[in-house]
């Protein structure tokens, strides 16, 4: 059963052959069978979605998505549950209050299972840099499953949920989406509240869906879209039924740009190919193909070390030992608490970003580090509209290669950023993407990435699912399974 | 001090605002409520909390800038300045750096009968910080414990910094002072120094008379009271002129104004200075209020002081004193104003809220506000004097019985049978009396001394207990002697 999608799942609950309590236990056993192997999920909620379950199964319990399971990424704040950010110094963290979309789902009637495992504050590709655990990509237990929304890409993939949420900063969510072989959206920036998701770097941040196909992307979307007045950089612009853009093959006339920056050297020979025949099949199925190209990308990721890391230096100022969260007990005055509490508290990661992001924002440095960013930033965007002008959806490959080991670029932060390049680029341009299942190579998957207009995630959607609908990819499992 | 210095002076004030809720959350901004009673998890930063501006806060600032014609930006960007202390929560105060919401303007103020203007640099917005309490010590280092409570963090504050206009702590004090009473008027700000709802920070230095380039400047602190401002700055003017006399070398740094000791003291030097790191709040949009709405705003505006004085001597003929004394605060213009849209009686009423009235506060300690005698009341006592119901001696002891009591003005001249006599018969009696036991004074009448009837209708006065009517006595004493 938790093998099924959401919306198999829906039927199966509506004509009442299944109920939502079996749903969950099956969840919860498969994460008895393989969370230790796999490692996705920081905290289980066990008792509580059992609870809740039954309140489905008693009709106390409504909306679109009563009585399916989803986990929550570490994340995002989950009033009188642990929301650790995988970080020692949040390890006592249990939020006063609800992130928006916890809301928003709890209304839809949604069941928590657990809080996902992620690289710490959101910062990594591999979950790695989790200061409480390494989560391991289905697929191959040698492997990293992506970052920094690993632990939710794991969970979905090792069918340890039926839904999963994610945030992507730079690629936290299309990235794991990619290596674990499932469908993983960021909206556009504003699309979603970020209300409770606890921020890595504002300007970038977006929740999204990661899901099992595209048809539970846009159920998941639907039901998390929208503005809302607390946060004040969601926009205010109407959210259309996601499921209408659901028509298989409905592409014809519509122009694919594919960016060959993103195509060219650095990319894997395999993904290359794989991506390649993608760009056929939608042009056999009525798209027009056309090469584009977006000459500042090539800056995307000096941009992102600068801008990301800014924010989060400024972002990370709260954990303190003051309020909440870790207190070093080498505390003699406030000056100690400070450094020993921050010391003790951060990973080396996160450690270098904050670094990294004081130096950026310095006095006699700002002009030349900070604001040559946000101006590099400005020529990314125009980029993207120039390709817009003449393209509806645009097309890379999400990752430049399958997952990689775990361990292997651990200690070399540069090569693990640069393999962020296709998926950063969205982020400071603030667009929405999507990535979907796209072949195996060696037993690893890859994904395909299909970036939209500034809200438009149909037309997104409707060229993942016509991609997803003619490949089957989708319906790929781990072997371990 | 005719020294061959000048004294440069700029101020930076902080104006907490009037609003309901706090500045980006929607807690309440109540003074004196237990600690950490009004707080959230924005104004605690919480993990995950996003601010969200509070927009009574910018029409307040907009109404503020508007008032000391000055520029309101069409965009303006809110800033994160980033520093840690445990009563900043989110180790970052959400301020306006490089784009605030107002530049310019101006605050035109009098001193020794000369009219100056000020120049102000700009406006912005930005929020409090909460409260620390230490144990053991007055500062966090040294203190056994210290504990914070939030609820002050949040509150809206408007800065507004003044260009180096200042020649004087006298002026300072001045500004200060005009300042409060304008922000009062506005209704943006209550303007109590002594609360800490109006906080003022200075940059002093002095120059040789006559020299164009600015002296090495000190920043004081800690003046909080319009007093302590001209004290604070005089003790720093004379503390500079003792250095340059004697050939020291001034320091660039921050210094506080010891209220016990009435000197300055060092608080920290240039080197320790702070990089605040600004840089623009991601998790705001920018502000861009429209026309329409600056013109609602401008609406809004009543009447400030300086015209309000105008106004009260030309158009109700009120002394310069007087009208002076009214708009000295906002409350007493109220008060006066609500008791002329009653009856048009400005004189008449200024005589009793300037006299007796205030009198009366002085006397308990209260402000205005805190009296019960509605305005009606006061235009009653008036009728009843005009009418002839009560004495105007009278009237003074009932309305000191209605501030006791907070009874009406006619129920106290009722109980106490205080009401005038101005019925003949009864009064003839009282006169009769006062002729009968004054046979000297009579005489001297008689024999053309006519000023002595004054002391007869005193003693008429005085034998009805202050309630004869006196030209009713004056009338009947002339009828029964000539």
């Amino acid at each position: 059963m938790n093998k099924k999608t959401a919306h198999e799942l829906k039927t199966l609950l509506n004509k009442k052959e299944i109920s939502a309590t079996e749903i969950v236990k099956s969840v919860y056993d498969q994460i008895e069978k393989y969370e230790d192997a796999v490692s996705a999920y920081v905290t289980l909620t066990k008792k509580h979605a059992l609870a809740q379950a039954k309140e489905v199964d008693e009709g106390k319990r409504t909306g679109p998505l009563a009585g399916i399971p989803i986990a929550i990424k570490d994340n995002m704040c989950t009033k009188g549950t642990l929301t650790t950010c995988s970080s020692k110094i949040l390890n006592n963290y249990i939020p006063p209050y609800n992130a928006t979309i916890i809301d928003k789902l709890d209304q839809a009637g949604a069941i928590m299972i657990g809080k996902t495992n992620l690289d710490e504050f959101a910062m990594g590709s591999s979950t790695e840099n989790s200061g409480i655990k390494t989560t391991r990509n289905p697929w191959n237990l040698d492997c990293v499953p992506g970052g920094s929304s690993g632990g939710s890409a794991a969970a979905v993939a090792a069918d340890e949920t039926i839904l999963a949420v994610g945030s992507d900063t730079g690629g936290s969510i299309r990235q794991p989406a990619s290596f674990c072989g499932i469908v993983g959206m960021k909206p556009t920036y504003g699309r979603i509240s970020r209300y409770g998701l606890v921020a890595f770097a504002s300007s970038l941040d977006q929740i999204g869906p990661m899901t099992k196909d595209v048809r539970d992307c846009a159920l998941l979307l639907n039901i998390i879209a929208g503005y809302e007045e607390k946060d004040s950089t969601s926009a205010k612009i109407e959210v259309p039924d996601y499921t209408k853009s659901l028509v298989a093959d409905d592409i014809k006339g519509i122009t694919i740009g594919v960016i060959a920056e993103l195509m060219g050297k650095g990319v894997d020979k395999l993904t290359k190919e794989a991506t390649e025949k993608a760009i056929k099949l939608l042009e056999s199925k009525g798209a027009k193909i056309k090469k584009v190209s977006l000459p500042h990308l090539k800056y995307s990721v000096a941009t992102y070390y600068l801008i990301a890391p800014a924010e989060a230096s400024s972002n990370l100022g709260r954990y303190d030992g003051v309020k909440y969260g870790l207190r070093s007990k080498e505390t003699k005055d406030l000056i100690t608490m400070y450094k020993n509490t921050r010391a003790e508290g951060f990973g080396p990661e996160v450690k270098r970003r904050i670094l990294l992001g004081t130096y950026a924002l310095s006095a006699g440095y700002y002009d030349a580090y900070y604001l040559k960013a946000l101006k590099v930033r400005t020529l990314i965007k125009q980029d993207f509209e120039k390709a817009f002008g003449e393209c509806e959806v645009l097309l890379s490959p999400t990752c430049p290669s399958p997952a990689f080991r775990v361990g292997e670029k651990a200690n070399d932060p540069l090569s693990m950023y640069l393999s962020d390049i296709s998926t950063i680029p969205v982020n400071l341009a603030g667009l929405p993407a999507i990535s979907v299942p796209c072949e195996i190579i060696h037993n690893l998957p890859i994904g395909l990435q299909i970036i939209g207009k500034a809200f438009d995630e149909e037309t997104i959607l409707k060229v993942a699912f016509t991609y997803e609908q003619n490949t089957g990819w989708h319906k790929e499992k781990p072997k371990i399974l | 001090m005719t020294s061959k210095y000048e004294t440069v002076i700029g101020l930076e004030i902080h104006a907490q605002l009037s609003t309901e809720s706090k500045m980006f959350c929607s807690c309440s901004t109540k003074f004196g409520a237990e600690p950490n009673t009004n707080i959230c998890e924005v104004c605690t930063g919480q993990p995950g909390a996003l601010p969200k501006t509070n927009k009574k806060a910018i029409e307040l600032a907009i109404k503020t800038g508007l008032a000391l014609n000055c520029k309101i930006e069409p965009y303006s960007v809110f800033a994160r300045k980033n520093y840690f202390y445990p009563d900043l929560p989110k180790a970052y105060q959400i301020s306006q750096f490089d784009l605030p919401i107002i530049t310019g303007g101006y605050l035109e103020i009098e001193v020794e009968g000369k009219k100056k203007k000020i120049k102000l640099t700009r406006i912005h917005l930005e929020e409090d910080a909460g409260k620390l309490v230490h144990k053991g010590a007055e500062r966090i280092m040294g203190s056994e414990e210290s504990l914070v409570d939030y609820n002050r963090g949040g509150t809206p504050l408007m800065e507004i910094v003044t260009e180096p206009d200042i020649r004087s702590p006298l002026e300072a004090k001045i500004f200060m002072e005009d300042l409060a009473h304008l922000l009062q008027y506005l209704g943006v700000c209550d303007a109590k120094m002594e609360q800490g709802s109006l906080r003022c920070d200075a940059n002093i230095s002095i120059r040789p008379v006559g020299q164009k380039e600015l002296g090495t400047r000190s920043e004081l602190k800690n003046m909080n009271s319009f007093r302590f401002v001209q004290m604070g700055l005089t003790a720093e003017v004379a503390r500079h002129t003792e250095l340059k006399e004697s050939g020291e070398k001034i320091i660039q740094e921050t210094r506080y104004f010891d209220t016990k000791t009435h000197e300055t003291k060092s608080m920290r030097s240039k080197e320790e200075a702070h990089d605040y790191r600004y840089f623009p709040e991601p998790d705001l949009i920018t502000v861009e209020p429209d026309k329409e709405w600056i013109e609602e705003i401008k609406t809004t505006i009543t009447e400030l002081p300086e015209k309000k004085k105008e106004r009260y001597t030309k158009e109700y003929g009120l002394s310069d004193q007087a009208a002076e004394t009214l708009i000295s605060t906002k409350e007493l213009s109220d008060y006066f104003e609500s008791c002329l849209k009653i009856e048009k009686k400005p004189k008449e009423i200024t005589n009793w809220i300037l006299g007796d009235i205030t009198a009366y506060l002085k006397a308990k300690n209260l402000n205005i506000k805190d009296i019960n005698l509605p305005p009606g009341e006061v235009i009653e006592l008036i009728k009843l004097i005009e009418k002839g119901t009560i004495s105007g001696k009278i009237a003074k002891e009932v309305i000191v019985k209605t501030l006791n009591t907070g009874k009406t003005i006619k129920d106290i001249v009722s109980e106490s049978g205080s009401t005038q006599i101005s019925n003949e018969d009864e009064l003839q009696k009282i006169v009769e009396e006062a002729i009968k036991n004054s046979p000297k004074q009579v005489e001297q009448y008689k024999s053309g001394k006519k000023a002595i009837i004054g002391y007869l209708v005193g003693q008429v006065m005085k034998a009805s207990k202050g309630r004869a009517n006196p030209g009713l006595a004056n009338k009947l004493l002339k009828q029964q002697l000539d």
